[in-house]
């Protein structure tokens, strides 16, 4: 199969054979992260530009080391120092990119939606690094490849989500990518917590950890941002802990091997124990490891995209 | 100008008239509605295979001016209002500065009275900058001419001055038209509350916002006696409680707007911000109750809810573009193809939710045919189709929600006071 999108926007748009290849692909980078020179020449030539309307500092140097590993130059912008403060709008932003002649530009937005309408208006790629409450894709196919190489299969897998389900992007497109590999995906929170219709994307919803946890092949823990507290309905961090904390006495109840996964950064004794954090069940810091080589695989698999798309079709 | 219109269908439940008919308009009136009228005329239209109609009463529309005559102008609107068979309208008070006094009305009545292409009619505003605070004079508005008041945008919070609105409104014969939300419950959202939100991603608007206040306000004409109608309805148990009042024999009418009957939350799909309004798109459930509604008469009149915006408000981020779609050149279009042709209404009934009932509610002399009232007609193709085009668009802004969709039904004519006021 070609891998035909220029873009990457989000897991609900690709395909079973489309997350299949990236993984595919990513595997085959994974190696090069441990050679003693740690570079290809794949994006040679290419620049990819990081744009970034949040502040994130994993999400931006992961890509930013997939991209020099493939040789690409990278620039990074943060939207504290850019023209965003001038009042510009988005596209006349990403059209500017574009007009130095980037190849790849990867976008972070705190509004739901931004990285579509970016691919929209432009020519160049444009992968999503996460958008509002949508979509990180990059971060569910790390969650993905991270499962696949521990446990050696998706399909049949039972996944349990646990968080703040309503407003993140991570446990979206973790739903949509684990659905499209044939696993079971449970979403597990306070009712507040659980956004309406949730389980027409495929998830199942469960309010009760301990019984979600009983058959789980891989628990992904999402971090809770109690600074929401203000905003609108939300748990106390205390009680949130009780009920919902992944701790070791709960993972005892659970499947000796459960993974234990988490997008990062994570509070210590909030979500998760510092024990589990650091117990032999965690694969928390081998997601960071594997989301050098998925981010390298996107750049790599939708900067050929685009490059085939401009090419002269042979007559 | 002596005019005949020719051997079309003419519909006008008014007056119970369904055939194939002679028009003749004589002094910008109707004069003679019969078979094989011989008269020396100005002009002949011919009709045949047509569908002549008492030109729509549009009873909610945004027309921008004075304050946004970047998005539109009383003229542009007007115009554009012509192009869908619309004769008159009914202007909503959310301007800048709103119709919220005796002196802003008469200026917007000199902007009328200099520009307009189409009988505008003028909404007052309930409160101060609809701010929801203080009365406005309504005894004052209405000598001025208002026809209704509205917060429109804004529903007033407060019952108390909402009641004393309704009383003052009553005293002077004015209807109260209620934007139903309640802010609290809808809490910034920008699409409905559910699988759309959820899978976007987005704040979400649930259907409690509308209903409950629909509820309230219902309640509210119940304990007054004075009439309401109840703008844009957008789900189904707003339709349920609207039903419910009415069996009860109180005064409450209700409008819906195409996009509301046509689309669902689904059509936002890609971040459309052409299809992001205040109420939302609902589910197919909602827009099957609303259809059900517009054929048992629970919902009494369609309405264009005409808001246009500019292009650099509404190509930005989903979340931060304006809310709101143009439609007074779609709305016939639409309902002839979405309640017309599946069968729901006939034209008859059409005219009545339309043309008819509109003017009745607002106590306007039109949406009728009959000997002597001013000629606002519009002729219509029924079975030809078109697809909406930006380009072709004649509203100053281009933000439909149908852009690209196949339509049927194409005015041919609209005759406004007598007069061809389309094609232009």
């Amino acid at each position: 199969m070609i891998w035909t999108k220029k873009d990457l926007l989000g897991l609900e748009y690709l395909s079973l054979e489309e997350i299949s290849l990236i993984l595919e692909t990513a595997e085959s980078f994974k190696e090069v992260s441990s050679r003693d020179i740690k570079k290809v020449p794949a994006l040679r030539g290419k620049t990819v530009v990081n744009l970034f309307y949040e502040p994130s500092t994993r999400t931006r140097v992961s890509f930013e080391v997939a991209a020099k590993r493939l040789s690409a130059d990278v620039i990074n912008i943060a939207s504290e120092t850019s023209s965003v403060r001038k009042g510009e709008t988005l596209i006349d932003t990403g059209k500017n990119i574009e007009a130095l002649k980037a190849d790849i530009l990867v976008i972070r937005h705190n509004y739901s939606g931004a990285a579509n309408m970016l691919a929209e208006h432009l020519n160049i790629s444009v992968v999503n690094a996460g958008d509002g409450w949508h979509e990180h894709p990059t971060q569910a196919l790390l969650d993905i490849f991270t499962l696949k190489e521990k446990l050696g299969r998706i399909d049949g897998l039972e996944v349990v989500i646990v968080g703040d389900i309503s407003h993140s992007r991570v446990a979206r497109s973790n739903i949509w990518g684990l659905n499209k590999l044939g696993a079971k995906v449970t979403v597990c929170a306070p009712k507040m917590l659980i956004p309406p219709g949730i389980e027409r994307m495929g998830a199942k919803v469960s309010h009760n950890i301990d019984q979600a946890l009983e058959n789980a092949d891989a628990v992904n823990v999402l971090r809770m941002q109690f600074e929401r507290d203000n905003e609108e309905a939300f748990p106390k961090q205390l009680e949130y802990f009780k009920d919902f904390g992944i701790t070791r006495e709960r993972l005892k109840r659970a499947k000796k091997n459960i993974l234990v996964m988490h997008p990062g950064p994570i509070n210590r004794g909030i979500e998760l124990s510092s024990e589990v954090a650091d117990g032999s069940n965690s694969v928390i810091l081998e997601q960071v490891t594997n989301g050098i080589a998925v981010r390298m695989a996107v750049l790599f698999l939708t900067a050929q995209a685009n490059e085939r798309k401009n090419e002269p079709r042979p007559s | 100008m002596k005019l005949l219109i020719r051997g079309g269908r003419v519909v006008d439940p008014a007056n119970n008239l369904d055939e194939v008919l002679d028009v003749l308009i004589e002094d910008d009136r109707i004069a003679k509605i019969a078979k094989n009228i011989k008269a020396e005329v100005d002009k002949i239209i011919d009709a045949a295979g047509k569908i002549v109609m008492p030109g729509a009463v549009d009873m909610h529309t945004h027309l921008r001016e004075p304050g946004r005559e970047d998005k539109e102008t009383v003229l542009s609107a007007t115009r554009a209002a012509l192009a869908g068979g619309v004769t008159s309208l009914l202007a909503m008070p959310n301007t800048s500065p709103a119709m919220d006094c005796v002196d802003n009305v008469r200026r917007l009545k000199e902007i009328i009275r200099n520009t307009s292409a189409a009988n505008v009619f003028i909404c007052g505003a309930i409160t101060h900058a609809r701010q929801g605070k203080d009365l406005t004079d309504i005894a004052g508005l209405k000598r001025e001419g208002v026809l209704a008041i509205s917060d429109d945008g804004c529903s007033v919070d407060n019952e108390e001055l909402f009641l004393q609105a309704l009383k003052e409104a009553q005293e002077n014969n004015l209807l109260v038209i209620s934007h139903c939300e309640d802010k609290k419950l809808s809490n910034g959202g920008v699409v409905n509350l559910g699988w759309t939100s959820t899978r976007l991603g987005l704040r979400g608007i649930s259907k409690e916002s509308e209903y409950k206040r629909v509820e309230r306000d219902i309640q509210l004409t119940q304990s007054s006696g004075a009439p309401i109608h109840i703008a844009h309805v957008s789900c189904k148990e707003s339709v349920e409680i609207i039903a419910q009042a009415k069996k009860k024999g109180l005064k409450v009418t209700a409008e819906t707007a195409p996009h509301y009957f046509s689309l669902t939350e689904e059509a936002v799909l890609n971040y459309d911000t052409n299809k992001k309004m205040n109420p939302p798109l609902r589910t197919r459930e909602d827009v099957l109750a609303l259809k059900q509604a517009l054929k048992d008469g629970t919902i009494d009149a369609i309405a264009s809810d005409h808001a246009p915006h500019t292009e650099n408000e509404k190509e930005i981020e989903f979340e931060r573009a304006e809310f709101g779609v143009i439609g007074l050149e779609t709305e016939l279009a639409v309902s002839i193809s979405e309640l017309i042709s599946p069968g729901l209404l006939d034209w008859s009934g059409l005219v009545r939710k339309i043309s008819l009932n509109p003017a009745r509610i607002l106590g306007l002399g039109k949406g009728t045919l009959s000997i002597g009232t001013d000629a606002d007609l519009a002729v219509i193709d029924p079975d030809k189709e078109w697809v909406v085009e930006k380009n072709g668009l004649v509203s100053k802004s281009k933000n439909s929600a149908f852009l690209v969709r196949r339509l049927k039904g194409v005015v041919e004519y609209t005759i406004c006071n007598g007069k061809i006021g389309y094609p232009f």
